[in-house]
């Protein structure tokens, strides 16, 4: 698929996506699926081991902006205008994450994202909801 | 009694703090660090090429600024909780709040340089706490980010 092509190789660009070892596993018409591995350096609970809020943070803020890169009509660039968060349970150490971003609205100039990650349980370990920034070609 | 001598007293608390940071891997992997002035702490993002997400713009990474604003919510919440402790002449285990969830506006794109934030303690509860933080680069009055988040108190059940 040549759009996943692209979209794979765009992330690969990314200096923080490639300091994550961050993959894009899958992606469609306004939706991707981007996985990391668990990895020491980004604990954020030492007792735990459990991977920091932040770096789930990261997964599912780019999550979003392949997904809106992805959409047919939001193609090109996109920043992130807000992103809400929300921590259900801590992530489960050493299992990769794997984040579904969704665009559930776009307009000429917002789009509408939420995600989930998952670990290797049934039930979600983050959840998240965010704008981003569309730009269209513009046609003289 | 005569009162600490003023190294004393800077040096535990500089302890406090160190020791409150360092035992966070992904702090040490951002590469956060803290200032203090008394009780004032303020979040460092010293500038690094890993942490650029678009190398087109180039800009940093809208989820480090997530994580670089909630990392400094943590450890200001942190260190007020462990405050009285430390002047009290003890050494406190450092006990981290969990982030429930955070919001995060970004104002501006982050350019390729150094971040500084400062979180606000609005509300501390047996339970939980809201805190409110403001991240900015060159010039204070001009915030690129910032973030309301609740989280969970180290002892909270």
């Amino acid at each position: 698929m040549d759009a996943l092509d692209s979209a794979r190789r765009f992330l690969a660009a990314l200096p923080h996506c490639a300091a994550l070892s961050m993959t894009l596993d899958e992606a469609g018409d306004g939706w991707a699926v981007l996985s990391m591995p668990w990895d020491a350096r980004l604990v954020g609970d030492p007792a735990t081991g459990v991977i920091a809020g932040g770096a789930v943070s990261v997964l599912m803020d780019t999550a979003s902006g392949a997904a809106v890169m992805s959409h047919p009509e939001a193609a090109g660039i996109t920043a992130t205008l807000d992103l809400r968060i929300d921590y259900m349970r801590p992530a489960t150490p050493g299992q990769r994450l794997r984040a579904r971003a969704e665009c559930h609205h776009v307009t000429r100039t917002v789009a509408f994202v939420r995600a989930t990650t998952f670990d290797d349980g049934e039930k979600p370990v983050a959840m998240s909801t965010g704008t981003f920034t569309v730009v269209r070609e513009m046609t003289p | 009694m005569t009162p600490e001598p003023v190294q004393v007293v800077k040096q535990r608390r500089d302890t406090a703090l160190a020791a409150l940071v360092a035992g966070v891997p992904y702090i040490g992997f951002l590469g956060i660090r803290f200032d203090r002035r008394g009780d004032e702490l303020t979040a460092v993002l010293p500038y690094q090429d890993m942490l650029i997400g678009n190398p087109m713009l180039p800009a940093l990474h809208g989820g480090v600024t997530a994580a670089f604003l909630e990392v400094a919510s943590i450890v200001e919440l942190a260190w007020q909780i462990q405050w009285k402790d430390v002047e009290a002449g003890g050494l406190p285990l450092p006990a981290l709040p969990k982030t429930i969830g955070i919001t995060v506006d970004y104002l501006r794109s982050g350019l390729p340089r150094d971040a500084y934030a400062r979180a606000r303690v609005n509300r501390s509860g047996r339970r939980y706490a809201s805190v409110h933080v403001e991240a900015w680069q060159d010039n204070r009055s001009r915030l690129f980010a910032q973030a309301t988040g609740h989280f969970l108190m180290p002892d909270g059940r």
